[in-house]
């Protein structure tokens, strides 16, 4: 089956410098499965997201590459078809539910907002869509919750909140960044199942950026380790997890916490592992000739 | 067992409920921390886990006496601080210590790290004894003369640390230090505080939601919910059979790195 979302040698850098955030980034992702974006903070993990969304921050350009939803390239569409391909097919589930609902809004606003001013929805569908949804995610009474405003919610509900609204456009593909890190444990894992379980109906393919190996395990199909902005493996998970292919990811799990196993040592990323990375990446900036 | 740091009796604490306040009189009273009484017995690490509000923050500013407890008493090393005054707690603050959650807002921007070190003793920063508290936490006497912008999360976390040993306290406080750091760094800390413990028989409560944090660390651990302890049991008995089921719950949620565990 062809990917959804395609991302061929992405390379972007900070305006005005030579130096590379992202480095030949390539990863695909099928309609219907999960890819985890892994790596430590500033590896370039929400960057990818980002650039697929459209929203990098000023600072940062793209060099060249190409990123392909079903086949169109967002990089070579004009500016308004590439905002009408990114509005219609895709949605991102944000990290802090709290910072990204407006605090003197409803609910059942924030929901429909995008169904009504995006995809040029009429009011009462958009209405009616925003009420199976909020249902959907096991939200009670959504009526009574349509009329309320973020504060009165908890923060689980908040992200349930905007797990509806994510998918209430039925997007082919979610960027999911960091969903989960805000909230309690307990609540992490109805939340995680919750997205697994969407996800799953609808056939959405879904980007999940994330630190958090357990997550990993839990959730995704493949994932992409990036360090320093570059893909050091892509892999399927229960590979990763059985035979990482790469010294970094064997590092990464080494130094993960588990409370099945309190006894072995825990071991930092050793030096000798980021020299090599290091190594590998300056190699690959030396073979890299960006056209045009 | 060995003889206790803390006691802890029946601990309470109110506060005002400013959300339900009416327009005129007094706000009503709500009890966020509901007659608590537990044990730290000196050389243990003692860990403190819950949800997000089950008052395990309260807790620890109550031990540290930043906040005053509205009911039940808190006896530390044999004396009963519980309504101290803050001139009667001044001798005692250096033998409580603290670390903080958040090492780039709990550094002094403009302190270079030796003199952030020495600030609590009173010391210059070309005092011996900061030397040998950057060195046990492994950082190089060339890190004093950094600034903490110049220096990695794990790194700012490790400054925090030797802060606080350097005055070496009777009582370490430790609130979700591990949460804002990279796994890598986690590990770090977690194996510094791990020999720390062993080699400088420090005494330390150890805040934290991630319960595969607290496995490692913590020889007995008290599990919170909604300002009351559900449960408090040695480390592996809590892994092992969890008597309660929000215990059993927070195990259970636990994502373990390992795709074939089924959630």
């Amino acid at each position: 089956m062809s990917a959804f979302l395609e991302i061929r040698d992405l390379s972007a850098r900070l305006r005005g410098t030579r130096e590379r955030v992202l480095r030949s980034v390539s990863l695909q992702v099928p309609p219907g499965t999960v890819r985890g974006l892994v790596g430590e903070s500033g590896a370039g993990k929400s960057m990818i997201g980002k650039a697929v969304l459209g929203v990098l921050p000023r600072a940062v350009e793209i060099v060249e590459g190409e990123i392909l939803l079903e086949g169109d390239d967002l990089l070579k569409a004009s500016p308004a078809t590439r905002r009408r391909l990114i509005g219609a097919k895709t949605a991102l589930v944000p990290q802090d539910p709290l910072t990204a609902l407006n605090p003197s809004r409803r609910i059942g606003r924030q929901v429909t907002d995008r169904l009504v001013d995006i995809l040029g929805w009429d009011k009462a569908r958009a209405t009616t869509r925003a009420l199976e949804m909020l249902a959907e995610v096991r939200i009670q009474e959504p009526e009574r919750v349509m009329r309320l405003y973020p504060h009165e919610l908890s923060g689980g509900m908040r992200q349930r909140v905007l797990i509806a609204a994510a998918f209430a456009a039925e997007p082919k593909l979610i960027v999911a960044d960091e969903p989960t890190t805000a909230l309690d444990v307990t609540v992490q894992k109805q939340t995680l199942r919750l997205i697994s379980e969407l996800q799953a109906r609808h056939g959405t393919a879904l980007l999940f950026v994330t630190h958090d190996l357990g997550v990993v395990a839990k959730i995704c199909d493949r994932l992409s380790v990036l360090y320093a902005g570059k893909v050091v493996e892509d892999t399927g998970v229960e590979k990763f997890f059985a035979t990482p292919g790469h010294p970094y990811s064997a590092a990464l799990l080494a130094a993960t916490p588990r409370h099945t196993d309190p006894t072995s040592s825990l071991r930092p990323v050793p030096a000798a592992v980021l020299d090599a990375v290091g190594d590998e990446i300056a190699a690959a900036d030396a073979a890299w000739r960006p056209h045009g | 067992m060995a003889e206790a740091i803390f006691s802890i009796e029946d601990l309470r604490i109110e506060v005002p409920d400013m959300a339900r306040k009416p327009l005129f009189g007094p706000a009503p009273r709500r009890e966020i921390l509901k007659g608590l009484s537990f044990e730290i017995a000196r050389g243990s690490v003692l860990g403190i886990v819950g949800g997000s509000g089950s008052g395990k923050t309260t807790l620890g500013r109550a031990l540290l006496r930043l906040m005053e407890p509205t009911g039940g008493r808190i006896v530390f090393d044999g004396q009963d601080i519980t309504h101290l005054s803050d001139e009667r707690l001044r001798p005692l603050r250096r033998r409580i210590q603290m670390i903080f959650q958040d090492p780039m807002s709990s550094l002094n921007p403009r302190l270079t790290v030796g003199r952030i070190v020495a600030a609590p003793l009173g010391a210059r920063s070309s005092d011996p004894r900061i030397a040998e508290a950057l060195d046990q936490v492994g950082l190089s006497p060339a890190f004093a003369g950094r600034y903490p912008h110049e220096i990695s999360g794990g790194q700012r976390q490790r400054v925090g640390i030797a802060r606080a040993i350097a005055m070496r306290p009777d009582f370490i406080l430790a609130d979700e230090i591990v949460s804002g750091l990279d796994v890598s760094s986690q590990a770090q800390v977690l194996n510094l505080l791990e020999r720390l413990v062993a080699e400088l028989g420090l005494t330390l409560a150890f805040i934290s939601h991630d319960l595969s944090v607290i496995r490692r660390l913590c020889g007995r651990v008290i599990v919170m919910q909604a300002g009351a302890i559900v449960e408090d049991a040695p480390t592996a008995a809590l892994f092992d059979s969890p008597a309660h089921p929000y215990t059993r719950e927070l195990l259970d949620a636990i994502p373990t790195p390992d795709p074939s565990v089924r959630w």
